[in-house]
């Protein structure tokens, strides 16, 4: 028969979140920035298919880091959610508030829940018609939700990412500004000088939520996904 | 036991809106809902109907038409309604029939395709589009045999072929691609008429938006429950042109043009037809 070892809750909930944490620093950072055009979502990704950035609805995005078929999990659950939303009341009424507390909640529960909490962190973007307006969640693997400002960065080297965009960070940045300055954030550190080029085009995955839309491309969904042309043509 | 979770997970996992609805939410759908008992084929409910759409093919695309008129028996329900929309970049969609379910289904039709496009990150071909509406029509057909019938019109452009494809329906889902033009709704016989006289292939788009609007026109000169255009009321038709870049509808001031220059043609020819 087998003898059950008392663990302390405290310990269990340390042993989960070790593990979850150590399973999202190996992968690769995702930033979220906020700027004059809109919000510009960048990861480094060299799937040109299996994506870390997504559309939820009309002016929400969502990103995540950590294990594919975790956050694609939930990210199917938040476009089926945004869209029953929508669907029975008016697409107005879907807002990323809504959602990252739905998130929140599953996240919270599978973490004290399941056999192996997720090993994933998210960010859901909203677009407003002013920057003001804009917003920005953080959630982690227990559940935690954070409301940020000007930018998110997510996964393994997520302080350092963090630290170079914070000093070039300004509100008045247009996309391409923005999608530079979080390659400055992304791109291996210049430790060894021949480390220090940029990223390629294709090794990245970048989308935007145009603030203006509906004038700029008369369409409400202010979700873009950019192909490499488009990146390249971005940043030259 | 494990074999049984993957099955479950493959089970569930659908890129499908009205199958997501249809397992989680039934009460969503407006089909779910079958009238109790009462309402019976020999008094047919007293609700507005949308009447006549018209579309055709041009050199480059396809064009959808909708009057703005809904009836209810003898009485004008609507002068305002639309019944064109679009339902994604490259397809739109014209109703005909009972026009409370005919709007409801045409919204659930529009967030199906975004939905799908969103879960699988591409969007849906053309036929996959023609055959999601279809089973949508075919779902309805308890309502239908009670009277409440929807009959739509798809169109869209072919972005794998490069062609604008016209598709119509009957009540019990069938689909059936039409080549030229086609029409739908009570007016649909006279507008007919005049689109067999009117188009020509490869038409203009502007051409083809004034043979619309003057098929339009004659099938509100017979059919009383398709309403002309309104000129005390700044009333055009709704119309929708879809190419290769996508859905565009047509605004205010061509429609206009083009339904004046209808009324000046015939008021100049002063004939009784």
């Amino acid at each position: 028969m087998t003898q059950q070892f008392y663990v302390s809750p405290e310990q269990l909930m340390k042993d989960r979140a070790d593990f979850a944490r150590k399973g999202i620093a190996r992968g690769r950072s995702v930033v979220v920035i906020s700027c004059a055009d809109g919000i510009a979502l960048v990861a480094e990704n060299p799937s040109p298919s299996l994506h870390k950035i997504g559309e939820i609805y009309d002016k929400i995005a969502f990103a995540a880091v950590g294990k594919y078929n975790e956050f694609e999990s939930l990210r199917q659950a938040g476009v089926r959610y945004a869209d029953v939303r929508g669907y029975s009341y008016d697409r107005e009424d879907v807002t990323a508030r809504g959602l990252a507390s739905v998130y929140a909640q599953s996240l919270g529960a599978v973490f004290t829940a399941e056999q192996k909490p997720f090993e994933v962190e998210l960010a859901v973007a909203e677009v407003g018609p002013t920057q003001a307006e804009d917003h920005l969640y953080r959630l982690t693997f227990d559940g935690s939700i954070a409301d940020e400002h000007s930018f998110v960065v997510m996964g393994g080297q997520a302080d350092k990412v963090s630290s170079a965009i914070e000093g070039g960070w300004r509100s008045t940045l247009s996309f391409s500004e923005a999608v530079r300055l979080a390659l400055t954030g992304l791109a291996p550190a210049p430790e060894s000088e021949e480390q220090a080029k940029a990223l390629p085009a294709r090794a990245l995955e970048v989308a935007v939520l145009d603030r203006m839309s509906e004038s700029s491309r008369g369409s409400r969904r202010a979700f873009r996904r950019l192909n490499d042309a488009d990146i390249t043509a971005l940043l030259a | 036991m494990q074999e049984s979770t993957a099955n479950q997970v493959a089970a569930n996992a659908t890129s499908s809106f009205t199958e997501h609805l249809q397992r989680d939410r039934p009460e969503l759908l407006a089909f779910n809902r079958s009238p109790q008992g009462g309402a019976s084929a020999a008094a047919p409910l007293q609700v507005p109907h949308a009447t006549t759409i018209v579309a055709m093919s041009y050199g480059g695309g396809v064009l959808m038409a909708g009057d703005r008129r809904a009836t209810m028996g003898n009485v004008i329900a609507s002068r305002h309604i639309e019944k064109v929309f679009p339902a994604d970049r490259f397809s739109v969609l014209g109703i005909a029939g009972t026009a409370g379910i005919a709007i409801d289904l045409t919204r659930l039709f529009q967030v199906e395709l975004e939905h799908y496009e969103k879960i699988e990150g591409t969007l849906l071909s053309l036929e996959g589009k023609a055959n999601r509406l279809g089973a949508m029509i075919r779902g309805n057909l308890p309502l239908a045999l009670q009277g409440l019938a929807v009959v739509p019109l798809f169109a869209g452009f072919d972005t794998s072929a490069g062609v604008g494809r016209l598709f119509s329906y009957d009540v019990t889902g069938g689909r059936y691609e039409e080549h030229e033009h086609h029409s739908v709704g009570s007016g649909s016989v006279f507008a007919r008429g005049a689109l067999k006289k009117l188009w020509r292939p490869n038409l203009t788009a502007a051409e083809a938006l004034a043979v619309a609007v003057e098929s339009l026109y004659d099938a509100a000169d017979d059919d009383s429950a398709t309403g002309g255009p309104d000129t005390v009321r700044k009333l055009w038709p709704v119309v929708y042109t879809v190419d290769s870049s996508g859905a565009r509808r047509i605004d205010e001031a061509e429609l206009a043009a083009a339904a004046r220059s209808v009324i000046e043609a015939r008021t100049v020819a002063g004939r009784e037809a």
